[in-house]
């Protein structure tokens, strides 16, 4: 396969052919152009085999494994491991082999079995029976085996088996209706064309008859650009050639809707099609957590390979004098003695790393993990987050920033669609200067569509009656909305406002639009072009024939993508009602027209086809096309429409600035829309003084000016309010033009300084910032400017349409709303929510808990490999520094794993330290944990020493009672009352129960939140250990050739001292925490812990999350 | 859970019972009985500076007289203690067979490796091989009374001083008898005056592996300061202790510890419930407890004066 393809290139490279690696060509049904110059080559395509799995039966143990040794902290165990096989070591390697083996075993089934699943997934779907057409018949073969240049056959309700370009479709006006749901979530059925010149094949006959090659980019992962041409021969003349794009390119994965069958013709196969392409997973996003955590790991190793040294160091000290080196009653063996000093040296360096490298424990990574991995599953089924009308909660699409919701800083909102509802309210029109209102909106709803319009000025003469007709019939024309025959005109859009204001629009026929006018008559006119929005431009046009043959283009479109190219009709009266309305919060939508002479249209629809034909740059093309076209408009009039406010949308806004967090507003729209929005929303308050940066002001003084003014007054302001109690907040408005002036690198910026520099300090002594008239691309620029600024803050961006995917991908945290703007933002965020009003539950409480939960969770982890290692460390210097463990290997191996692994994965899915209402009651207690509050270092430092401290306890505790002494047992156990010596394992075995029973108490002491689960595994755990211990050395296993913990464990219990100071050690080394506990709170407590005590936390309240947990927990266990 | 409310009268609770245990423990121990008696022998006054001093003669025997000056209560436990001995070395403590101990004879054929460089002597295996079967503790003692001049011997009870389990289950011996047989084509450790099956003449069943000093040394100390015990006093006359009087302790000094500064104490002790005396438990339960007390007050005023938000 692959050398055919080599040798073709290889003879292209010859013959000296061009290669235009951008395009394809595709022969429809493999047939040769008839007269064509240039010659028959069959391409190599790949065949429609879609391959989602990643490993094959014969590579998946290589490739997993190199897989997972790629992740650093495999690699370290697996390192530790080696070394223990190759150089004799203290323990052997089972004690990292096991967990290595077992987390690298769990790993690989799960990969393995999803893989399984894919397999089985690609299977069913290369093996779906597919139609294709050939020689005139429709041969039914598997979905694998098609090839590019195939007719394939679909029917409704089947799904595309590959990218299709619609040849024709059972409707005669070569039209098919598409669902793209499981593409991009929107659920909308879309049209697609064929074109003209094969829409008419009606057999297979006929199709099979078609002689015509399209060439084609190569594929891409845009979902939404494609660009083409077909060149269809007839009679051996020359070919007709048509554009084809987007909207004749049928998706694999989409469903054929509401058509009988099509015809089309394979054009992408196989892995590339642009579903498979968009396969490709987006780039990972780390959260603070894990950035803290990797630096304490750096801490961690260092303080290992320091530990290795000093004990390499020391041992070479001590083993000066001979008789220390080699002492009579430990002669070494002669194949040692003649080992060179260094490698000696080198190979107890290693030994020592090996014995202290459980302080970097593997079962850390698997416990965060499972933590954030089943942490995501109480978020998406949280029932508060649930909305009934999308009937869908949150969604997880990303496990690893749950608790980066905690730490965030900024909030980045689009307006339209997040802050509000984006459901669309008719409030009035104003056409030629005239207001017209309709006369039942009382109560904020709409009558239905037999109430007539109420006339503010109803006097309609003959010259404003053809401007109010005009008027309607734009509203009327000018969209790309498809009326299904079956279904009435229904909720979208315009079609109700039309409806009520005595014109309706009906069907596109025949690319005739009908519609009906208030005399019940229909008019039809017929649809020559569309120019389609982009939020660029922020308008868009319709060119249409009228009936009487005149050429009209209807454009509708933002106020000012509009006013600018108006050269008549009442701008004055409409520019100023337009700017009322804004005031007043309402969206407002200009509508202008122009009337084309025969040749400016023929000019016109030159320039488009030929932009729409082009294959490179069409886009580009198109939007000079555009803007030569849509000029010298004469002004119609303007809607108005509100967009009501999300419910809880200012409640949350409030919550959010209490918490501590800068809200931004991001928005396309005009300054007056979204600053009345913002006024709704609380934003900004009656008291706040509001700063603009805004276009007019910097049209009066230069930008250098305007912003070192205002960086006066709030820095001016900032002196005063640091001595007046209630200082005034300020907030910024600021447009798209002057943000891109600040952004733009200053040709003077040495001399002026830099205007980011001067920006980010206003910004930063705003409360509230408002960014209005925003591109898309520009909203991601001002995440990335704050993001990017010295302070390093974690912002959050939030929003609705694929305008916002930018700066969903951009900020720290990206959520999308699932909203009416399809589903491309909620598809490329972290999050997605239904509501703008579940953000405060998704920050306040779940990034609050999950930040706790795993703050707790590192520091935790790092202090109990603290206490394990460090009596080893100290044991060294009472055992020669001979790497002599303290504890036994299955202690060693098993403490991680399954002594002290599940209260603290339990605690970090469970834990509450206040409880939920007092977190949503109070938005300040964010503030409690803001900038990594709980992972910084002298936190860590404290944790660390903590661990030191209980670890010198434990081993100091146990040497004092064994040294010197006869620390004995009083075996009432044995046949004869005696006392028997205990020996290095018994000691070993003493500080390890000690060290068991501290962890898990201290981790019960930081419980705030009890629930039967929490009692079952802290006890239980325990309670595991002991039985383990007994059972551990009451047998002779027989599988091991060492018998050292043989009734150890239970020699020790019958023993009354050893009781006595496990008792002692545990009080003695929980007690530091706890005093420094209570003391604290006593002295300076924290909001969080003004809270708790407000609240008495021992009432458990348990709440329905929680519920979920416990139960999810007891499945998981 | 760690509010005023508990944790001020739960320190003081706690304080008052650990300061009980303390005041108890302490009592105990104080009321044990300690002789030590050095015989190293590195000073010229000693008893056995003759045993240390070149020329080194083979069993060297050296006698240490002391007085008891008050009944020492039994029973009566006798130790010996070693210093500056590193059993706890894991290069030492690996170098045995434990197959080989469990009496398992293809292991008598062929050592472990671990038992390195005492697995093989002269081309035979060892049995029982290794640093630490070869280094076994070899001085013996005998107690005696002082009566007008006369002495008495007082009978040790070498029975039971080794851990149950090690004696019954964990140590055997291959079964064959006589014993000796089993070690046929075998040698005894390099240090070692007598081969494994006759560590005990007097009593047959107290040979090879399952021999009460040879348990007792190869369960490893874990610091390097030990002491482990040798024999018990409990028969005859001493049943009840050690009557005032003179005795002599009759060392035969064999176990060389001066090349790397070790010391050899034999110590006699008696025992509470408590095992033998320990001042530190007793001293840490009263330290630990008066600082919950003290602590409980200092949180008491800071309470008073920072007034702890809980309890309103």
């Amino acid at each position: 396969m692959d050398f055919s393809r080599l040798r073709r290139t290889i003879t292209r490279y010859c013959v000296g052919e061009e290669i235009w690696v951008g395009s394809r060509t595709v022969y429809i049904g493999h047939k040769e152009p008839p007269s064509c110059a240039e010659a028959y080559m069959p391409q190599h395509y790949p065949d429609n085999r879609i391959v989602s799995s990643k490993y094959t039966f014969w590579n998946f143990i290589p490739k997993n494994l190199f897989e997972q040794f790629r992740r650093i902290a495999n690699f370290y165990f697996l390192v530790i491991f080696l070394v223990q096989l190759i150089i004799d070591t203290p323990t052997s390697p089972v004690t990292s082999g096991l967990p290595l083996f077992f987390v690298i075993t769990v790993t690989a089934i799960k990969q393995g079995y999803e893989d399984w699943l894919r397999h089985k997934a690609d299977c069913s779907i290369n093996e779906c029976p597919v139609d294709v057409v050939e020689q005139g018949k429709v041969v039914r073969t598997q979905s694998h085996k098609l090839r590019v240049g195939d007719i394939v056959v679909v029917r409704e309700d089947e799904t595309f088996p590959c990218d299709l370009i619609l040849l024709s479709s059972s409707r005669y006006d070569g039209t098919c209706y598409v669902t793209t749901t499981s593409l991009d979530g929107e659920s909308s059925h879309k049209t697609y064309y064929a074109v003209p010149d094969t829409m008419a094949f009606r057999t297979e006959q006929e199709v099979d008859s078609l002689h015509a090659t399209i060439e084609c980019e190569q594929p891409q992962p845009d979902l939404y650009k494609f660009v083409g041409r077909i060149d269809i021969y007839k009679d051996k003349q020359e070919p007709v050639v048509r554009t084809l794009g987007a909207e004749n390119l049928l998706l694999r994965g989409a469903t054929l809707k509401n058509t009988q069958h099509i015809y089309a013709v394979a054009i992408y196969t196989g892995m590339e099609t642009k579903m498979a392409l968009n396969y490709q997973s987006k780039s990972q996003k780390r959260s603070a957590v894990e950035k803290s955590m990797n630096a304490f790991l750096v801490v961690y190793l260092c303080i290992l390979i320091s530990k290795a040294v000093i004990n390499t160091v020391l041992k070479y000290a001590w083993q000066w004098s001979p008789d220390r080196d080699e002492p009579w009653y430990n002669h070494r063996t002669e194949i040692e003695r003649q080992r060179h000093v260094v490698i000696r040296a080198f190979t107890d360096f290693l030994a020592f790393m090996v014995l202290f490298n459980y302080i970097i424990p593997v079962s850390m990574y698997v416990t965060v993990e499972m933590q954030k991995f089943l942490g995501s599953y109480f978020i998406a089924w949280d029932e508060e987050m649930f909305d009934e009308e999308l009937g869908q909660g949150a969604q997880v699409n990303t496990s690893d920033l749950n608790e980066e919701l905690g730490q965030v800083e900024y909030v980045f909102t689009d307006k339209t669609g997040t802050l509000t509802e984006n459901n669309m309210e008719f409030i009035e029109c104003c056409v030629d200067g005239n207001v017209y209102i309709p006369h039942a909106i009382c109560n904020g709803q709409i009558l239905s569509a037999a109430s007539s319009i109420d006339m503010i000025d109803s006097s309609p003469g003959g010259y404003r009656r053809e401007y109010e007709d005009l008027f309607f019939r734009a509203l009327c024309l000018c969209h790309t909305v498809q009326v299904k025959e079956e279904e009435t005109v229904e909720s979208i859009k315009r079609g109700i406002h039309q409806g009520k204001l005595g014109y309706t629009y009906l069907r596109l026929k025949d690319s005739y639009m009908e519609i009906l006018n208030k005399d019940d008559e229909i008019e039809r006119f017929e649809l020559l072009h569309v120019l389609n929005f982009d939020s660029v431009r922020r308008r868009m046009s319709v060119i249409v024939r009228s009936s009487s043959g005149e050429y009209l283009l209807f454009c509708k479109g933002a106020d000012s993508s509009i006013f600018p190219r108006v050269v008549s009709g009442k701008v004055e009266q409409v520019k100023a009602r337009v700017e009322q309305n804004a005031v007043e919060g309402l969206r407002t939508l200009c509508v202008a027209y122009r009337r084309l002479s025969e040749s400016e249209y023929l000019e016109a629809s030159h320039r488009l086809t030929e932009a729409k034909l082009a294959l490179q740059d069409r886009e580009q093309r198109l939007a000079q096309a555009y803007d030569i076209i849509e000029r010298e408009f004469v002004l119609l009039g303007a809607t108005a429409v509100e967009d009501r406010l999300q419910e809880k949308a200012a409640d949350t806004i409030e919550s959010l600035h209490k918490a501590g967090m800068k809200v931004w507003v991001l928005t396309g729209d005009k300054m007056e829309t979204a600053a009345a929005t913002c006024y709704a929303s609380k934003l900004f308050r009656r008291s706040t003084q509001i700063l603009e940066l805004t276009k007019k002001r910097t049209e009066e003084q230069s930008l250098h000016d305007v912003l070192f003014e205002l960086n006066r007054t709030v820095l001016r302001q900032r002196s005063i309010s640091g001595l007046s109690v209630d200082c005034l907040d300020f907030g910024l408005i600021i447009d798209g033009a002057t943000l891109s002036g600040i952004l733009k690198p200053s040709q003077e910026s040495a001399g002026h300084g830099n205007y980011r520099e001067i920006f980010l300090e206003i910004c930063r002594n705003c409360s509230a910032v408002l960014c209005c008239r925003m591109a898309p691309l520009q909203k991601a620029q001002i995440v990335k400017l704050i993001k990017s600024s010295k302070e390093h803050p974690i912002t959050l961006a939030i929003g609705d349409g694929a305008n916002d995917v930018s700066m969903i991908l951009e900020a720290h945290v990206g959520i999308g709303i699932m909203g009416k703007e399809g589903r491309q933002a909620a598809r490329n965020s972290d999050y997605a929510i239904p509501k703008f009003k579940h953000l405060k539950k998704m920050l306040l409480i779940h990034g609050h808990y999950y930040y706790i939960r795993i703050a707790e969770l590192v520091q935790y982890f790092f202090y109990k490999n603290v206490c394990f290692i460090f009596p080893q460390f100290l044991y060294q210097f009472f055992c020669g520094f001979s790497q002599q463990p303290l504890y036994d290997t299955a202690y060693l191996t098993l403490y991680n794993i399954s002594f002290t692994s599940l209260p603290i994965l339990l605690y970090s899915l469970v834990e509450q330290h206040v409880t939920m209402e007092t977190l949503k009651r109070e938005p300040s207690l964010y503030r409690d944990i803001a900038k990594n509050a709980l992972l910084r270092w002298p936190a860590f430092l404290y944790w660390t020493c903590l661990g030191v401290f209980d670890a010198v306890i434990f081993f100091f505790g146990a040497y004092f009672l064994f040294d010197n002494t006869t620390f004995t047992s009083n075996g009432q156990l044995m046949t004869t009352n005696t006392q028997m010596m205990f020996g290095n394992w018994t000691f070993g075995t003493l500080v390890f129960t000690v060290l068991v029973f501290t962890v898990t108490l201290k981790l019960a002491l930081d419980t705030h939140h009890w629930t039967w689960i929490n009692h079952f595994v802290i006890w239980g755990s325990l309670l595991f250990y002991v039985i383990f211990s007994l059972l551990w050395g009451g047998i002779i296993w027989p599988f091991l050739n060492y018998q050292r913990m043989y009734y150890v464990f239970m020699q020790m219990l019958s023993s009354g001292p050893a009781w006595l100071s496990i008792i002692l050690l545990i009080t003695v080394s929980l007690l530091p925490d706890v005093i420094k506990k209570v003391l604290c709170r006593a002295v300076c407590p924290t909001a969080s812990e003004h809270a708790q005590s407000t609240r008495p936390c021992l009432t458990v309240e348990p709440s329905t999350i929680f519920m979920l947990s416990q139960s999810s927990s007891r499945m998981s266990f | 859970m760690l509010s005023a409310g508990v944790v001020i009268p739960g320190f003081f609770v706690i304080g008052l019972a650990f300061i009980g245990i303390g005041v108890g423990l302490l009592i105990t121990s104080r009321s044990i009985q300690v002789l030590e008696l050095d015989y190293t022998g590195t000073e010229t006054n000693s008893p056995c500076y003759k045993c240390t001093t070149p020329p080194v003669q083979n069993n060297c025997v050296c006698k240490l007289n002391f007085t008891i000056d008050t009944l020492f209560k039994g029973p009566v436990f006798f130790y010996y203690s070693l210093t500056n001995y590193f059993q706890s070395q894991r290069k030492y403590g690996a170098s045995k067979d434990y197959n080989q101990l469990s009496g398992d004879l293809t292991y008598f054929k062929s050592p472990a490796s671990d038992c390195d460089p005492y697995q093989y002597a002269n081309g035979k295996p060892i049995v029982p091989c290794g640093s630490l079967a070869n280094s076994m503790f070899n001085d013996t003692f005998k107690l005696y009374q002082i009566i007008n001049g006369q002495e008495k011997l007082v009978p040790f009870d070498g029975k039971g001083i080794a851990w149950w389990t090690d004696y019954n289950i964990k140590y055997r011996n291959p079964d064959y008898s006589p014993l000796k047989n089993a070690f046929n084509d075998t040698v005894k450790p390099v240090f070692w005056s007598k081969a494994a099956y006759e560590l005990d003449t007097s009593d047959a069943t107290n040979n090879g592996f399952v021999n009460q000093d040879f348990l007792v040394w190869m369960r490893r100390a874990a610091l390097p300061n030990f002491r482990k015990l040798y024999r018990r006093i409990t028969e005859g006359d001493y049943k009840d202790g050690l009557p005032v009087g003179n005795y002599s302790l009759e060392i035969s000094y064999n176990y060389p510890v001066i090349s790397f500064d070790g010391t050899k104490k034999a110590t006699f002790s008696n025992v509470s419930w408590m095992g033998g005396q320990n001042e530190f438990l007793g001293i840490a339960y009263l330290v630990i407890g008066s600082m919950c007390v003290v602590m409980s007050i200092v949180m008491l005023i800071v309470y008073a004066k920072f007034r702890f938000p809980d309890d309103d």
